[in-house]
């Protein structure tokens, strides 16, 4: 009864969204005020419905539910619990839903949060955001119906792919999605100011936040996934450059591109047909992103459907939204007036130089990501692009915007003398000399990497304090003065702070564990000891464990650093009892200088083969991307954004005063 | 300067800089990309490239995988059933290798033999990687949803239509 609900609330959802995405469009162009104001609770009134379908499924997989087919696919009486709910979307068809359940969620969220938007752009927006939604719900009904029945009911289901019954993976696709859709109502936002010809310094001011929001959300995604593959496939890589994680890089380099450009937007009033540009690109990268993972256009380590006609369905989405937008662009793009005159050297120079350089990165990402479908439709061979085409091409490109970062926020607005600027940066060129010469020192000459990417974090990380030294006038007045100022420096300011300050760290991180990494592979017996980078190995025993729903075989090692105890690495090969494919689980202690990194293989005569890693600096991996994400979350407190923004809301304080 | 030589300038410089993206992406391409082969394309080919990345797609062969003497090299042999090249690969082998399973290896040819440093064996025992099924299609030997046990006398039957999606 309760999936019934769960699917009858989703047809409700459709009737809903239909009416949302129509109603107000057409109200809006007779300017009738009533009928546009539908869309404020018709939103409301789709993510309530789409709850109660998302819980129904829930529901169906936490009580283990075999009548319905998705979670007779999918799910397991045995597994734990968290396993059962991440289920719902480790899956094509919950993650669906899970999809227009988060596409709801931001459009109820602009009509909770947006009060003070004007009638006409929140409804507008509402409604595009709503015809987004339409598609997604015409998709899962049509050709992904998560609710279908089974006529015999299974004992037990197939459980979930062993490889995402996992932490790190479980809430690894919500985060994405949150990431994805979020920037949806960058697009509605830009459509709806497509459609009303009117692009000013307060529209930039309310689709900022949003934008941030879905930016922090798709960055700790990345992350998380990233993550995961670092320690469980078992090999200590953490970024393969595979097509499927271009899908979510692509929207996420074109998503920081439009974080920046908006800031011109909304300061100098330059560069809006950019921004709007950015806003249509960056969701028209997630839907293609969702597309080449779903389609199986993709060949890659994940496994994925292949079904053409949910394939094709998705297609059609992409071609009415991205041809449907840039129709629109086309038309009313050129009327938009420009303004904010600035020479290239100057704060907006420099925005607009990083938006070159994150389109030209992102262009690049979709060419290697294509280039191989495209090389295989016109019958050419098959070519696969990976990490050695990225490596080659990112470091060049990427490098001049890690230059500019320190310098972008030491420039004013409009003109500024770069050779000032360059002179006062003593203290930063110096850092980042001691960092060359002491990576060259410390690492010997293994190749040019490893001291240009510490160069280079250190440039970036000793500009980053530079700036906020300059800010609190560090120095130059009393050092109680400069605490003061310190304190009072606006969020956005300490938003921007943390996160260029965790993207050296990122690069530190990089470099460490690109260049530095030691491998070792050997097959070890019981009792015997091994050297990696400096700390001891001993490879004590192996032995059966029992764990929820899976055996696994545990091996032990010791790790001694001379004479010192460091830790016990236990690392597992998991079995699970419904079958697939068994799965590797990594022995990693993790320090400051990098992580220890263990796994047990096959057995080899009297022995196991080992794999025993050192991987430098990987902690600052996950710790730079962090920041980045905490510093989107600092900026998002900023008060400019709690305040909301002035010029229209004024005129509306202004004849509300002249009605009282 | 006149505004109009700005301009130029401005214009000038941002070619020069697409100029230079384009011949890296396109240096990087021509040299980065990694060609696939089958079996069966590889022995036609009259001369092997040594200095070239090449990804190799198939089944392994039934009772073709073994351990080298120093015990972590493992030697297989991949085959589109008409064909079969040998490999030879130093580390532990993905969870879900198997004989009779689709594999695709990546790696440097040293004569007849590729040494990988890459093998990929997908995430789901009943998926077949594009790459195989369609290596094995042009071998003639096999078509979509005709199950492999005839060829193949171990293990699981690699069935393209059964993906589990995710």
């Amino acid at each position: 009864m309760i999936v019934e609900i769960g699917h009858f609330a989703l047809v409700l959802a459709l009737g809903v969204a239909i009416v949302q995405g129509v109603v107000p469009l057409m109200a809006s162009s007779v300017n009738n005020r009533r009928w546009m104001g539908i869309a404020g609770p018709a939103s409301i009134a789709q993510f309530l419905l789409l709850c109660v379908s998302f819980a129904a499924l829930t529901h169906a997989y936490v009580t283990s539910d075999f009548s319905v087919l998705n979670v007779a696919n999918n799910s397991h009486t045995d597994k734990p619990m968290l396993y059962k709910v991440s289920g719902v979307w480790g899956n094509h068809e919950g993650s669906m839903l899970l999809w227009v359940l988060i596409l709801a969620t931001f459009g109820c969220a602009v009509e909770v949060f947006g009060r003070n938007l004007p009638t006409g752009l929140k409804s507008r927006t509402l409604a595009v955001q709503s015809l987004i939604t339409v598609g997604f719900l015409m998709f899962i009904l049509f050709t992904s119906n998560p609710f279908e029945r089974l006529i015999n009911v299974p004992i037990n289901g197939n459980s979930l792919n062993p490889l995402l019954q996992d932490p790190g993976l479980a809430f690894h696709p919500p985060f994405l999605y949150l990431g994805y859709v979020g920037f949806s109502i960058a697009y509605s936002f830009a459509m709806a100011a497509l459609i009303e010809g009117r692009v000013d310094a307060s529209w930039a001011r309310w689709v900022r936040p949003w934008t941030l929001a879905a930016w922090v959300f798709l960055t700790i995604g990345i992350g998380l996934g990233s993550w995961w593959a670092y320690y469980e496939l078992g090999w200590g890589g953490w970024w393969f450059w595979d097509p499927v994680e271009n899908a979510s890089f692509m929207p996420w380099l074109a998503g920081t591109a439009l974080l920046h450009s908006a800031i011109v937007v909304e300061k100098r009033g330059a560069l809006k047909n950019w921004t709007i540009f950015l806003a249509i690109i960056a969701f028209g990268l997630s839907l293609m992103g969702t597309f080449l993972v779903r389609s199986g256009v993709l060949t890659s380590v994940h496994a994925f459907a292949t079904d053409p006609e949910r394939g094709i369905f998705i297609l059609i989405l992409l071609c009415i939204a991205i041809g449907g937008s840039f129709a629109l662009y086309a038309l009313r793009g050129p009327s938009l007036s420009g303004g904010g005159l600035f020479k290239p050297i100057s704060r907006e120079g420099s925005l607009l130089f990083n938006n070159w350089i994150l389109t030209t990165a992102t262009g690049v990402v979709l060419l290697g990501t294509l280039y191989p479908l495209f090389i295989d439709a016109i019958d050419a061979g098959k070519v696969s692009v990976g990490a050695p085409f990225y490596n080659r091409v990112f470091i060049p490109i990427m490098t001049p915007l890690v230059i500019l970062m320190a310098l972008g926020p030491l420039m004013s607005w409009k003109r500024t003398d770069a050779k000032a600027v360059l002179s006062r940066l003593y203290l930063v060129y110096g850092a980042t000399l001691v960092a060359v010469v002491l990576t060259y020192i410390l690492k010997g000459d293994d190749g040019w990497g490893g001291y240009f990417g510490m160069g280079l974090a250190t440039w970036l990380a000793t500009g980053v304090l530079w700036d906020l030294a300059e800010r609190i006038k560090l120095g130059r007045t009393s050092f109680g003065d400069s605490m003061k100022r310190l304190i009072r420096q606006p969020r956005a300011t300490w938003g921007m702070t943390i996160a260029h300050f965790g993207l050296a760290i990122t690069i530190a991180g990089m470099t460490g564990a690109g260049n530095w990494k030691v491998e070792n592979i050997q097959v070890m017996q019981f009792g015997e000891q091994l050297d990696v980078a400096g700390y001891t190995y001993t490879f004590e025993s192996v032995r059966d464990v029992r764990g929820p729903n899976y055996d696994a075989l545990e091996g032990t090692f010791t790790v001694h650093k001379g004479d010192k105890y460091i830790t016990t690495l236990k690392s597992e090969n998991r079995h699970y009892d419904t079958g697939g494919m068994p799965t590797t689980e990594a022995a990693i202690y993790t320090m400051f200088l990098g992580d220890l990194y263990a796994v047990v293989g096959d057995k080899s005569g009297d022995g196991y083969v080992t794999r025993l890693y050192w991987n430098p600096l990987v902690a600052w991996l996950w710790g730079g991307t962090l920041l980045l994400a905490l510093g989107g979350v600092v900026s998002l407190t900023d008060r400019r954004h709690r305040i909301g923004a002035p010029k229209r809301a004024q005129k509306a304080a202004a004849t509300e005063g002249a009605k009282a | 300067m006149k505004r109009k030589t700005r301009r130029l300038y401005m214009v000038l410089v941002g070619l020069c800089a697409l100029g230079a993206v384009a011949t890296i992406v396109l240096a990087a391409l021509e040299d980065d990309i990694v060609f696939f082969f089958s079996p069966t394309e590889i022995m036609e080919k009259q001369d092997i490239r040594t200095d070239q990345r090449i990804r190799i797609g198939g089944l392994v062969e039934a009772d073709s995988v073994k351990k080298a003497a120093d015990g972590v090299t493992n030697l297989f042999t991949v085959t589109d059933l008409a064909h079969s090249i040998k490999v030879e690969y130093k580390g532990i082998l993905p969870d879900l290798f198997r004989e009779g399973q689709g594999v695709v290896t990546e790696g440097y040819f040293k004569g007849k033999t590729l040494i990988a440093d890459e093998v990929l064996a997908k995430h789901d025992e009943n998926y077949m990687p594009p790459e195989v099924a369609d290596a094995l299609k042009k071998s003639g030997k096999w078509k979509e949803g005709e199950p492999l046990t005839e060829a193949l006398k171990n293990g699981h039957v690699p069935d393209a239509d059964k993906a589990k999606d995710y």
